[in-house]
């Protein structure tokens, strides 16, 4: 099995999983039924691209491996998604800013996976630039409404914003094997995506009206599968049918 | 003239006015919202539509209970994109709504103080992944037949908005059954667990078709008005005569036990629906009312700021908008 590989495209796809049940959490429950169904639509696009990464992946490893099998059926240190997304839905400004911080990372990734020299991520990397430029726009859309509309509502988007800061580092970081499939021209060194990442971001806030926060004191641990504690509530309620009816089809 | 002269011609225009609008409404025309209406026309309307849009959106809420839980990728993706189907369905419809002359936040205002009723199916806790399956078989089953022939009402939006909801309907119907027909595929305990909403799921949607034909207050105004075209009681049995052979299909049973062709009439007979039940839920005290309720005020509460600030965003573009068009 080839086995970086693997491990690179849970790397990509944990990603979209967790933080496509985010939003999902929140479907029925938002402050409009016009960003309900945004939230929802971004959700589902997420979903959408962790079939597709999730397919490949069972195909490479073989056997009865399945999408959901390598969606449900992990352990919690098993799974690569970076901390920032697995943030819980504190109030829409979090929600909000977990999702714009992330959204910007992964439109400049698929910018870049798009050249992959496999064909299979670049296709699923050219199919959800769209998308992913429709979300960065969404979200960045809502940072400039709530951080430039009322004080309450810029207090608010700058708490989020402060709090989740110290997760975006991690969204550089270069794992092993992502390190040696770059060579191969396969995997993107996200470590290059960086300085235009904080560029794109601090010109965003700084239109909202926010501050770009100082704090250099990051968090990561995600990549490695060591996560917060809001990831095992977040699997329990992922992972229960599967858990308590094993080896059914739905 | 004198006053009672003025009066009487008054009268006479508004009931020339009257006959004309029902002339309209006997020959198949559509009214539309800039169209003279009878005050009760519009009053009516704004009740029903509202209550329609009031049923999709608090209808998200027990399907969005197991979007985080569903049992696999392709069932998620399947119910996210159908409860935000409801949430299309709500814009449509307060938008309907809209066009009578009440605003949306009227409206939910209207939902939020208990005002307003809305379907008390969704009163009902999903309590199983089952229960996914039941409600789009059996719910959205029901709501085709109640709103497939309010796509030819009177009211020009409120059937146009129909035609594109009909159309989801008709979609998560199958969407449901297909769900069932995994679990009755399945294990046993997938069978058990499909009987098992079909059991609690069954007598709620006979009730969504609403009151029995004696306790409708509205019918024969509406039928009038082609807001109805069929008496609660016909569309009831039509939804048992129609789903009685997908219960075959499945192999399920329905929990009724007097349910029973009758050669004669063509239809099935059934046992007696517990009204008193029926209006216990309607009257709010259902298993979920104060769960539901307490769901779409607490959103709308915690989305007081969301929404202030947007608008008070788009007031400042707009002042910068008007300044630099001045400074030009
Ligand atoms: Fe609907
Ligand atoms: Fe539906």
């Amino acid at each position: 099995m080839k086995t970086n590989l693997y491990n690179y495209i849970l790397e990509l796809a944990d990603n979209c999983l967790i933080a496509g049940q985010r939003l999902g959490e929140l479907c029925g429950h938002g402050p409009s039924l016009e960003t309900d169904i945004a939230c929802t639509n971004i959700s589902l696009d997420l979903f959408g691209q962790t079939r597709s990464y999730f397919q490949y992946a069972a195909d490479i490893k073989g056997g009865d491996a399945s999408e959901d099998s390598i969606a449900f059926l992990r352990y919690e240190r098993q799974y690569k998604n970076v901390l920032l997304v697995e943030q819980p839905n504190r109030d829409f400004a979090y929600t909000i800013a977990r999702q714009y911080l992330f959204d910007v990372f992964h439109l400049l990734l698929l910018e870049k996976l798009q050249f992959s020299q496999d064909m299979i991520l670049s296709a699923i990397a050219k199919k959800s630039i769209k998308e992913a430029s429709y979300h960065v726009r969404f979200t960045g859309d809502w940072i400039k409404r709530l951080g430039d509309g009322t004080e309450e509502s810029h207090a608010k988007m700058q708490e989020a914003i402060d709090g989740l800061w110290t997760y975006t580092n991690e969204l550089f970081e270069v794992t092993e094997e992502a390190k040696i499939l770059a060579e191969e021209g396969i995997a993107v060194n996200v470590s290059t995506l960086k300085d235009l990442y904080y560029e794109k971001v601090s010109a965003l806030l700084t239109e909202a009206t926010l501050t770009v926060p100082e704090n250099k004191y990051f968090q990561k641990g995600g990549k490695s599968g060591i996560h917060t504690e809001h990831m095992g509530y977040l699997l329990a309620d992922m992972q229960y049918m599967q858990r308590a009816y094993p080896n059914m089809k739905w | 003239m004198s006053e009672a002269q003025l009066k009487n011609t008054g009268t006479e225009r508004s009931r020339s006015l009257e006959e004309i609008f029902e002339q309209r409404i006997a020959n198949d025309e559509k009214i539309e919202p800039k169209d003279w209406m009878p005050e009760k026309y519009r009053k009516t309307h704004i009740r029903q539509i509202s209550q329609h849009a009031h049923s999709e959106i608090v209808g998200m809420l027990p399907e969005g209970n197991w979007i985080t839980r569903a049992p696999s990728l392709r069932r998620k993706v399947a119910l996210l994109a159908k409860v935000q189907d409801e949430a299309g369905h709500g814009l449509y419809l307060y938008s309907a709504c809209e066009t009578l002359g009440i605003s949306r936040d009227e409206l939910y205002d209207q939902l939020h103080s208990g005002k307003a009723k809305y379907s008390s199916i969704f009163n009902y806790p999903t309590v199983t992944w089952a229960d996914m399956g039941a409600i789009g078989w059996l719910v959205d089953g029901a709501a085709i037949i109640n709103q497939v022939p309010l796509c030819n009402t009177s009211y020009g939006p409120y059937a146009r908005a129909m035609i594109r909801v009909c159309k989801e309907e008709s979609f998560h119907q199958r969407q449901g059954f297909e769900i069932m027909m995994s679990l009755c595929n399945g294990t046993e305990v997938q069978k058990q667990m499909a009987q098992d909403a079909l059991n609690r799921w069954w007598w709620p949607s006979l009730m969504m078709l609403g009151p029995t034909d004696s306790e409708s207050v509205h019918t024969e105004q509406s039928m009038k008005w082609k807001l109805k075209r069929k008496t609660n009681d016909e569309l009831r049995q039509q939804f048992i005569d129609q789903t009685v052979p997908q219960a075959d299909i499945l192999g399920l049973t329905i929990p009724d036990p007097d349910l029973k062709w009758n050669e004669e009439t063509g239809h099935y007979d059934f046992g007696e629906i517990d009204w008193e039940e029926f209006w216990q839920v309607v009257k709010g005290h259902g298993p979920c009312n104060k769960e539901r309720m307490n769901a779409r005020v607490g959103a709308w509460e915690r989305g007081t700021w969301v929404r202030d600030a947007a608008m008070a965003y788009a007031e400042k573009q707009q002042d910068k908008k008007v300044n630099s068009a001045k400074a030009v």
